[in-house]
């Protein structure tokens, strides 16, 4: 039998009091799909970051194709063969994709000589993995699928035999995600190695060979993939049985409560974001919003929640509520009866140096509960947020602590407890898990669950397609400012969403991929521009 | 949990700062060939050892009350108020014009009537830049440091051209009546036994500081304008989220900031030199920062801290007096304080974090062992 291509043995990393890595040992076969699936916080990335020589272990060594190798640079790791494709790609984006590919691996001081060199190679490569892209193309003008591919032939190009890909998949569409895992399967056919690292049940599932799972900074157990389920392999992420589907009876609709039309969003660059949607949310239904981040969701979801100006009309309970002035703020909104969870926790959600209580109080420090006269009822504050953390099991459920000494999930639930328990008419939700670990996972959707059986009106907003199918009742699905189409999720799946995204709305029709990703590049195309 | 236990943050970090900066204006003091256990000793003795040298210590310290106040304000907002010292010398032209041309029948209603004419002035002052800031997007650290000039200009040509008595040579303005001196601590402190130096011009206006202390630590952290103005100050996405308007933040905090520095004039203007001169702040606006940055922006902080700089101003004053220390040497023990507080932060901080951490970690250790 050959070497293993890595062999980790008693892997151990601290950071102060953190134990971020426990005793590692693992051992990855050359020519097949390794996943290493964990919660946040688990440790993968730092495992990782080691093997890739961006942190030294305090303790363990590293063995590849069976000689022990020191990696104390990211220099070493790329001597030894080791590639990495970042969740957040490092690419120049307004160099080209050849470019891009022989920066840090030029040969001499001339670029000619490089480029020419670097072209012919990447035709060999596109021929042997099938890897398609256009070397003249300048990043900033392609997709993600695309720019992703990018990142891998640089660790090609580079003699990469190992590929690591820390969560490749969270910012494609599902033919994007299809597309790579096709990629993936090639290069292991010709004898690469690949590690996978992700968060996501299903991709685990569907094309690694083995698995290891990450808890605590420990690895709990590697298994064949073929030989275990995703219930098990949840079961040995969170220590505990946990249900992956969400639990919901089917909705009762009632009235209309949010009426949106021809709502249209111009932001500071003076481009259209959001081009003359329509929408109804009605009481007792979640509607979910799908679409790949930077399609017009956020901007949706600031109009409604009071912090950015649009044209149109929206109209809540059969009233018209203001889209630009002095009534159109976060605190308007929140009088007239709609609660917000902010996609972005940690920057909109909550001020991180606050204390538990003070963000409990935010948004609705005025309210006539949290005041006695022109002081704040700091003791009632304090008191509410110790009931909130009860009922939402916030840990630890100290209101003295600052927001950022929280986890990821546990900030979500003090955002959650309160929006939520504000008894709103219409709840905006984005990316309610997002950096969640699953566990918290499913206590956050139960919750949710059961505002919407009050008879409540929610609209979710979600990047992550599993999430919506699972929670939603009805989904629109955004691409390029407009909505393409709405079902319910209940009669459709995740391929026919996945058109949709793309911006294809005639999804009986068969399509091939190439139509998919020009469509694609064009959104994203909007989408960096914009930003 | 944080890494620190909250008394080292407070008090250990800025207390340890201090002492660097103590052990190296020692070095320098060697340096030029003067003996600083002496030099400490006459600063000492000059600043605290006698009730007059309190009374100057504390007529500073009330100064740096107010600009200190003045600056925390700003900085919970998340805006730097570098105008301190131009608001204050318009607060100073406030006092003047509320006491010369409207007669007050005693000075407690003077008092009211002048902290609100300091107040107003200091806060329109501010309202420039703030209103610059908020719509426009000009910096407020530029131009408040611009309107500091402007407002020396302003002061020049009031005094000169305006309000300077016929015939004066000096370019201030009449001597306020006689009705509206402030009562100094003697005064105030004769009636419970307490013999106070009758030539301090330590005065009322020190108790009007440390109410200001008080409102403005009830103002952040007991209302609901305190915690719109912080978050905005934390992070303005989050303002926004929560419907907390950044113009209406921007403008009320420097209206806050101008006004708590235009009220220093009570003490300087109508406490001490019961006229006004042209260079009456004497830099106590930038004290102010250094004030503000030593007590965290917290109020009590700001007393301790504005207490430190007034015996640092007075126990200067008395060595370049008593030895050939020369002035500017103060100077330089200051702005050693300031660099050690302010801008070394982190350089005290890390290693006591460490230091802490490691404490943290060996006590845990322990604590596990005998379980396992």
């Amino acid at each position: 039998m050959t070497a293993p291509a890595i062999e980790l043995k008693g892997i151990s990393k601290a950071f102060g009091p953190v134990q971020a890595n426990k005793d590692i040992s693992i051992r990855v076969m050359s020519g097949t799909i390794h996943g290493i699936i964990g919660e946040n916080g688990a440790g993968k990335s730092t495992l990782m970051s080691i093997l890739y020589g961006f942190y030294k272990a305090d303790a363990g060594e590293i063995f590849i194709s069976g000689n022990k190798t020191e990696i104390p640079d990211s220099q070493a790791a790329i001597a030894a063969g080791i590639g990495m494709v970042f969740q957040h790609f490092k690419l120049v984006e307004n160099f080209t994709v050849l470019e891009n590919i022989i920066l840090g691996a030029e040969d001499g001081g001339l670029l000619k000589p490089s480029l020419s060199k670097a072209r012919k190679t990447l035709l060999d490569l596109e021929k042997e993995y099938d890897l398609k892209v256009n070397p003249d193309a300048v990043i900033e003008e392609i997709g993600v699928g695309m720019q992703q591919r990018v990142e891998i032939l640089k660790a090609l190009y580079r003699q990469a035999n190992i590929l690591i890909l820390d969560e490749p998949t969270g910012v494609l569409t599902p033919a994007e995600a299809d597309q790579l895992f096709r990629i993936l399967g090639r290069l292991k056919e010709e004898g690469k190695t690949i590690i996978l690292i992700t968060h996501k049940l299903r991709e685990i599932m569907d094309i690694t060979d083995t698995v290891s799972v990450m808890r605590r900074g420990e690895m709990t157990a590697t298994v064949k993939t073929a030989e275990t389920s995703p219930e098990e392999l949840a079961e040995l992420m969170v220590g505990r049985k946990v249900l992956l589907r969400v639990d919901k009876k089917p909705a009762t609709p009632g009235d209309v409560v949010l009426d949106v039309q021809n709502l249209k969003v111009v932001d500071e660059q003076g481009v259209e974001r959001v081009k003359g949607i329509n929408l109804q949310v009605r009481a007792g239904e979640i509607v979910g919003i799908a679409g790949v981040a930077g399609n017009g969701q956020s901007e949706l979801l600031e109009v409604l929640g009071g912090y950015a100006d649009a044209t149109g009309t929206v109209t809540l309970n059969g009233t018209p509520i203001d889209l630009t002035g002095k009534h159109s703020d976060g605190r308007s909104r929140r009088d007239r009866g709609i609660a917000h969870v902010p996609e972005d926790r940690q920057r909109e959600g909550l001020i991180m140096d606050f204390a538990a209580w003070e963000n409990t109080a935010f948004g609705y420090h005025r309210d006539e509960a949290y005041t006695s006269g022109l002081l704040s009822n700091n003791a009632a504050i304090k008191a509410d947020t110790a009931e909130k953390m009860e009922r939402f099991d916030v840990r630890p459920p100290h209101p003295h602590l600052a927001a950022k000494n929280f986890s990821g999930g546990n900030q979500q639930k003090i955002v959650l407890a309160r929006e939520i328990e504000r008894n709103p008419d219409l709840l905006l939700i984005g990316q309610p898990t997002r950096g969640v670990d699953i566990g918290a996972i499913e206590f956050i959707h139960q919750q949710i669950v059961a505002l919407r059986d009050q008879g409540k009106a929610i609209l979710l907003v979600s990047v992550e397609l599993e999430e919506i199918l699972g929670l939603a009742d009805r989904v629109a699905v955004m691409f390029d400012g407009q909505i393409m189409g709405e079902r319910q999720t209940d009669a459709t799946d995740e391929k026919e969403l996945g058109l949709l995204m793309a911006g294809i709305t005639d999804t009986d029709k068969p399509h091939d991929f190439a139509e998919i990703e020009a469509n694609l590049a064009h959104a994203h195309g909007d989408a960096s521009k914009g930003a | 949990m944080d890494v620190m236990p909250k008394w080292a943050e407070v008090i250990l970090v800025p207390l340890i700062s201090l002492i660097l900066a103590a052990i190296l204006s020692a070095l320098v003091i060697l340096a030029i060939g003067e003996d600083p256990v002496a030099a400490v000793n006459l600063m000492v003795t000059g600043a605290l050892g006698s009730s007059y040298g309190w009374g100057y210590t504390l007529y500073y310290a009330t100064n740096f009350m107010f600009t200190g106040l003045a600056v925390s304000v700003a900085f919970h907002a998340g805006l730097f108020n570098i105008g301190g010292e131009g608001q204050a010398m318009l607060g100073g032209l406030g006092v003047a014009l509320v006491l010369l041309f409207i007669p007050w029948p005693h000075w407690t209603v003077a008092l009211l009537a002048a902290a609100l004419g300091a107040a107003v002035f200091g806060a329109l002052w501010a309202a420039i830049p703030a209103y610059l800031q908020a719509k426009r997007g000009s910096h407020i650290v530029i131009t408040t440091i611009m309107f500091n000039f402007i407002a020396a200009a302003v002061l020049n040509y009031m005094l000169v051209n305006q309000l300077r008595p016929q015939g004066a040579m000096d370019p201030a303005t009449a001597r306020f009546p006689e009705a509206v001196h402030l009562p100094n601590l003697h005064e105030v402190l004769a009636p419970i036994g307490i013999n106070f130096s009758k030539a301090a011009p330590a005065n009322v206006s020190l108790l009007i500081a440390i109410v200001a202390c008080v409102l403005v630590w009830l103002l952040i952290w007991r209302t609901p304008l305190g915690l719109e103005i912080r978050s905005y100050g934390k992070s303005g996405r989050a303002a926004k989220y929560a419907g907390i308007g950044a113009v209406r933040i921007t403008m009320v905090a420097m209206l806050i900031s101008g006004a708590l520095a235009g009220m220093m004039a009570i003490n300087n203007v109508m406490g001490e030199a019961e006229r006004l001169v042209l260079n009456a702040v004497e830099g106590a606006g930038f004290i102010g920062i250094a004030v503000a940055l030593m007590g965290r922006s917290h109020p009590f902080g700001v007393f301790l801290a504005a207490i430190l700089f007034g015996f640092l101003y007075q126990g200067g004053a008395e060595l370049a007096l008593w030895t050939s220390i020369p002035r500017e040497l103060i100077v330089v023990i200051q702005a050693l304080v300031i660099l050690f507080t302010g801008a070394l932060d982190n350089m005290v901080r890390m290693p006591l974090e460490r230091m802490f951490l490691a404490a943290r970690t060996a006590r845990t250790s322990k604590s596990v062992e005998p379980a396992e």
